[in-house]
């Protein structure tokens, strides 16, 4: 089949929501720098962060490519109601608890995600799946390890992983959102669309933190933030990453 | 009594020297692993340092960010500090000949000519 405009506007939507969502988790989660719950752990957390930045970086050039303004610009640059991120990215970050359920929800969707588009028609993003492929797997490992530690350590660190859980499940269910061109999307197999890719999240995560004995959360998916309603909380956090960049945009760095 | 330091960070901790606040108890850190770091398949395992952990999969995970994270690196072992047998320092003495055993370098056995002759009929 022939690639039509629309066809170009879903590669594009795409693109956005994952930039979007591995900026904005990459600069929340750095916010754990210094504060980790020991040192190995600051270092790890601060690490992964670090990546997802890169990876977003990698998205946000194959976007100049399809036309649109460069990295620094449209990282920098928009406001709260123009990022596609989903909401689960935005939250504060919480007590490690939360952002140690998040981080493993969050990274196990990527994982699936950039899997899918390993066999992306769009080559250029099947190569930067191909890239991060080893990358995101550790991210994988490391919210695993610590969820299974946490959940079957004792009583009150089971309970806290628990109630963490159920803060961040619709949240989570919000990574799934869909957008404007999934049929465009998928009939030309460059991503076979967000309702394919929750049931292989859900085959995934649900038996693994049952296995961890905890409980799936009964909710509703907190929507939104692929069409630009966003929380309050991602303003404040916009307007903290981007104050350097905007007192001197025409600055060389 | 108030402790006083030139140190900012210690002055707003705001610490009595009476108090008990900020020391550690034998139970406040998680025991320590050993990691060994593989840089290619087939090659030995090089010990690198150590990390903190609660077990043997978070030290490993620990591991990778801490001593791998630049530079290639293929695998890792980690392995718990008190499963490390060490000699002791007074029994230094033990490798004392050590250096003088020349005998055990490769370099007291005539080979080099034969390989040398060895490589240029190879290359001829």
């Amino acid at each position: 089949m022939e690639m039509t405009e629309r066809h170009v506007m879903g590669l594009i939507e795409l693109l956005y929501k994952m930039a979007d969502d591995q900026l904005i988790i990459g600069h929340r989660n750095s916010e754990w720098t210094g504060l980790g719950p020991i040192l190995e752990e600051d270092i790890a957390f601060s690490s992964m962060a670090q990546d997802k930045i890169g990876q977003s970086l990698a998205l946000f050039e194959l976007l100049h490519e399809l036309g649109e303004q460069d990295p620094d610009t449209v990282a920098f640059t928009r406001n709260a109601e123009q990022f596609h991120c989903c909401q689960l990215v935005e939250a504060p970050i919480g007590e490690f608890n939360f952002s140690i359920v998040r981080q493993y929800l969050f990274d196990q969707a990527e994982a699936l995600r950039f899997e899918m588009l390993m066999a992306s028609v769009y080559e250029p993003l099947a190569m930067v799946a191909r890239k991060f492929r080893g990358e995101i797997k550790y991210h994988v490992m490391h919210g695993k390890t610590w969820i299974k530690q946490l959940a079957e350590g004792n009583e009150e660190s089971h309970q806290r992983m628990q109630e963490a859980l159920n803060e961040v499940w619709p949240l989570a269910l919000g990574i799934f959102e869909e957008g404007d061109y999934e049929k465009e999307i998928s009939e030309v197999n460059i991503f076979a669309g967000e309702a394919a890719l929750k049931s292989r999240w859900m085959e995934t995560v649900v038996p693994f933190l049952e296995s961890c004995g905890l409980n799936i959360p009964q909710s509703d998916a907190v929507t939104g933030g692929r069409h630009g309603q966003h929380s309050p909380y991602l303003q404040p956090l916009l307007d903290e990453m981007c104050e350097v960049f905007r007192i001197d945009p025409s600055a060389e760095w | 009594m108030k402790i006083h330091s030139l140190d900012p960070r210690i002055e707003r901790a705001q610490l009595d020297s009476e108090s008990q606040q900020g020391m550690n108890t034998p139970m406040d850190q998680f025991q320590t692993y050993e990691v060994f770091e593989q840089k290619k398949r087939g090659t030995h395992h090089i010990h690198v340092g150590s990390v903190h952990a609660p077990n043997a999969e978070l030290a490993a995970v620990f591991a990778k960010e801490q001593y791998s994270r630049r530079g290639q690196c293929v695998n890792i072992w980690v392995a718990p500090t008190t499963s490390i047998y060490a000699t002791a320092y007074e029994d230094a003495d033990i490798f004392e000949t050590t250096p003088s055993k020349y005998h055990r370098d490769p370099e007291s056995y005539k080979v080099m000519d034969r390989i040398q002759a060895y490589k240029q009929k190879q290359n001829a």
